[in-house]
């Protein structure tokens, strides 16, 4: 259980990160009902999260963790800090 | 006595498959109701089986058993205080580490547990291969394959939950769900503590107890307080204890370790049971959203399937739903031709056949439209249109998935407040069930088309859009407002799955489509008979009215007068006095009419209503349909026909009569206004009084939207009076 984030200025929230990107969670903030229903859903600690898409109009998140897809809205992916996992995008295609 | 009865429960995550499995062991035998005290739907299903009685019990579909929803609190309290005789966990298999998470919390209540694991065929397509045999040995469950949708392992489940149920096994095993050093240490120091407190007082397994209470759970704890007695305070004073002692090691809170760990647990079973082929499969469902939520092509595609709900609902339903008219005017007909002149007749005909009569003719109409809403929900589409919506509706303070019983709304708010079950936060559901009526139903559109068609020919369409405009914005206005006062908290987080598409299985839409439309039936066949008897009891008595001439007699001395000149004149002649005899006893007819209905108690309410419809300008012939408009708004037409004096067979008189009644296109606006806003039909009122399980939501929104209708329509009317509109 014990995954150092060695590099805190690679620390991101999950909200920052772009479609196709990937993370790994550091922790998972926020509290009450959100905080636990995000952790018993599969987001804990040290869990790849990747960023499917935003929704069309650029809220909520689909995220994969654990196999499946799940959506969260902005504000509470912004309770979730993640490392960046540097990854080869398969198509190359980030935006910006 | 009959064969013995085994009482199996159904647990699992949402869309595990659970209801599946549950409708493939039950078939039709299943009786559809409320857990008590709330508005969780509680499906069960009897069957004889293999020499057994069994009936099976579907939980609600949960996540975890942390008592946060209701969901959550009433599968848990089932479990632990009906003790089922067999509790089945259906585990995902191409999603085992989520499912699992739930079934290890399961593992730890004293129960006999079978492991389900569904859809290995999905799992598989995926490269994911599970060791059953590794899993059963290391969580000490039997455990079954099943596929769920093509009925393969079903009967072998049922077989190993029976043997299980027979067993003896001593119920408190060994192996259960292990935490780390630190914290089973403190589980088992609490544990003796507990043991020794209060031994046997509370029939929970003393294990689970000291686990609850260190994860702080506010129902247990108030259990404790309540079964313990003086030892109560002690315990939970124990447990605050020893949820510092955990907070200090970790520096964190203990329900979160306790996540944590569980999932730590889980890991290491996943890494011995599972096996993942490196070969990355298409993932069709992912393709499928590439489409359905993009950017560009998502909303438009999404609009398309409400549009294709809507035609499919009101252009195929009008068929069946013609059938169904023609069906209950054959009945009238022949009641009222067979049956003596009696007022039982009366009743019979006028009263409860036309009332009962004016909500059937929706049954196509209600089953196409839950047909398509289980379509929606059985692909997964359902989770998608949230997942697109959810930005708009979070303005309103709702939920993405309230969007669906609010469009619904525009149908007829009956299904759709019905359809505001599926939400799963309770303020959520009661916030959308308060807000739905506002969207105009299919029932006030004919009232529309009559007055806006009257008294702005022109540009009656642009005014009925308007109309329908105006009630979503204050269903807006009015959902931001009680969600900061009545109805204030947090809207419940948004953490949904998109689970993958599926095809779906018409033997479970149909199941789907049939429960609730039989639920609308028997609900509403009730209100809704109750309703057409008072309505139509106000409006036929008293009998002995004084009229103000007597028509009896004109008409006798007119078909006299027709009688003896018969003889006397030429054929020609003939024809143009019986012509005009006809349209006297037929104007002779529509006056005692109209005069019936002023006579009548419901023209007395009218009258006396009268002064509180003055200040918008309706008069009380208007008051008298918005009155009738209580039992199902479409009814106001006709009552205005009746009022207003209308033949049946002239299209336009209704026109003609109201624009020489004094109504000017200012009131009619108002009026229109009136319509949209005020007190949803009797039928809505009874769904929202089911649906909330309360009278005073249901009298609450009777209360708001007619006083809200009359505010917006005395600011339409006075302030267009002010404006110089008044004259037409």
């Amino acid at each position: 259980m014990n995954i150092n984030s060695s590099k805190s200025s690679n620390e991101v929230k999950l909200s920052e990160l772009k479609e196709g990107q990937t993370g790994r969670i550091v922790r998972v903030g926020g509290q009450g009902v959100l905080r636990r229903r995000l952790l018993e859903m599969g987001l804990i600690k040290g869990t790849q999260v990747y960023v499917e898409k935003y929704a069309p109009l650029k809220d909520p998140i689909e995220l994969i963790v654990k196999g499946y897809h799940v959506s969260l809205r902005v504000e509470e992916a912004a309770k979730v800090i993640l490392e960046k996992i540097r990854q080869e995008l398969t198509d190359g295609s980030e935006a910006n | 006595m009959g064969p013995k009865q085994i009482r199996i429960a159904l647990s699992g995550n949402p869309n595990s498959g659970k209801t599946t499995i549950f409708n493939s062991i039950t078939g039709t035998r299943q009786k559809v109701g409320n857990w008590p005290g709330v508005t969780v739907e509680k499906k069960e299903g009897s069957i004889q089986k293999f020499g057994y009685h069994l009936k099976i019990i579907d939980l609600p579909g949960t996540y975890s058993l942390t008592p946060f929803s209701i969901e959550e609190i009433v599968a848990r309290n089932f479990v632990l205080e009906e003790h089922p005789d067999v509790v089945i966990v259906i585990i995902d298999a191409s999603n085992l580490e989520r499912s699992l998470y739930l079934a290890t919390q399961i593992r730890e209540l004293d129960c006999k547990v079978i492991f389900a694991l569904n859809m290995q065929d999905v799992a598989r397509s995926r490269g994911i291969k599970i060791d059953a045999d590794k899993l059963s040995q290391l969580l000490d469950v039997p455990v079954v394959f099943t596929i769920g949708n093509k009925n393969e392992g079903v009967d072998i489940l049922l077989k190993k939950a029976i043997e299980l149920a027979e067993s003896d096994i001593e119920l408190p095993r060994t192996r259960r769900v292990k935490y780390s050093k630190d914290i089973e240490k403190c589980i088992g120091n609490f544990k003796t503590y507990i043991e020794n407190t209060i031994g046997d007082n509370l029939s929970y397994n003393p294990r689970w107890i000291a686990i609850k209470l260190l994860e702080d759970d506010k129902i247990l704890k108030d259990r404790v307080i309540e079964k313990t007695g003086a030892n109560g305070p002690g315990i939970l004073e124990q447990a605050a204890i020893h949820r510092s002692h955990i907070t200090n090691i970790f520096d964190e809170e203990p329900e979160i370790i306790f996540t944590d760990e569980r999932y730590g647990f889980i890991a290491g079973i996943v890494k011995e049971v599972m096996t993942t082929s490196t070969k990355q499969r298409i993932d069709i469902s992912r393709n499928i959203d590439l489409v359905l939520t993009n950017r560009f092509l998502g909303f438009p595609i999404f609009i398309f399937f409400i549009w294709a709900m809507f035609q499919l609902t009101f252009t195929l339903g009008a068929y069946p739903m013609e059938w169904i008219e023609t069906g209950i005017s054959m009945l009238s007909g022949f009641m009222g031709a067979r049956l003596p002149d009696t007022m039982l007749k009366d009743l019979l005909v006028d009263g409860i056949i036309a009332g009962v009569g004016s909500v059937i003719v929706f049954l196509p109409n209600i089953l196409i439209l839950f047909f398509c809403i289980a379509l929606f929900e059985d692909t997964g589409y359902m989770s998608r249109a949230a997942f697109l919506m959810d930005k708009i509706m979070h303005l309103i303070g709702l939920h993405g998935n309230s969007f669906i019983p609010m469009l619904m709304g525009f149908g007829c708010n009956v299904p759709a407040i019905m359809a505001s079950r599926t939400l799963e936060s309770e303020k959520d559901r009661i916030l959308t069930i308060l807000i739905t009526p506002f969207m105009s139903c299919s029932a006030r559109l004919p009232i529309y088309i009559v007055l806006a068609g009257t008294f702005f020919p022109k540009s009656a369409g642009t005014v009925i859009f308007s109309l329908y405009l105006a009630g979503i914005v204050l269903s807006i206005i009015t959902g931001r407002l009680f969600r900061s006062t009545l109805l204030r908290g947090m809207d419940a987080p948004f953490v949904m799955e998109l689970p993958p598409y599926r095809i779906p299985m018409l033997k479970s839409l149909m199941i789907h489509m049939w429960d609730r439309s039989k639920m609308f039936l028997k609900k509403m066949g009730g209100i809704i008979f109750i309703g057409s008897i008072i309505i139509w009891t106000l409006s036929s008595f008293p009998k002995n009215i004084e009229y103000s001439t007597d028509y009896t007699i004109k008409m006798k001395t007119a078909k006299q007068s027709l009688e003896e000149q018969t003889p006397l004149v030429r054929e020609d002649e003939l024809r143009k006095l019986t012509q005009e005899y006809e349209k006297e006893t037929k104007d002779l007819k529509r006056k005692m009419r109209t005069e019936t209905a002023e006579k009548s108690y419901i023209g007395h309410i009218g009258k006396f209503m009268a002064p509180f419809f003055a200040p918008i300008g309706i008069d009380w012939r208007g008051s008298v349909a918005l009155l009738t408009g209580f039992v199902a708004k479409e009814i106001v037409v006709s009552t205005m026909g009746v009022l207003y004096a209308v033949e049946d067979d002239e299209s336009d008189a209704l026109k003609h009569a109201l624009r020489e009644s004094g109504m000017t296109p200012l009131s009619a606006l108002g009026m229109m206004f009136f319509v949209l806003l005020y007190v949803p039909c009797l039928a809505t009122i009874a769904t929202i009084r089911k649906e909330t399980r309360s009278w005073k939501w249901a009298l609450f929104s009777v209360a708001y939207s007619t006083l809200l209708a009359w505010g917006v329509a005395f600011a339409i009317y006075q302030g267009g009076m002010l404006l110089g509109f008044g004259l037409a």
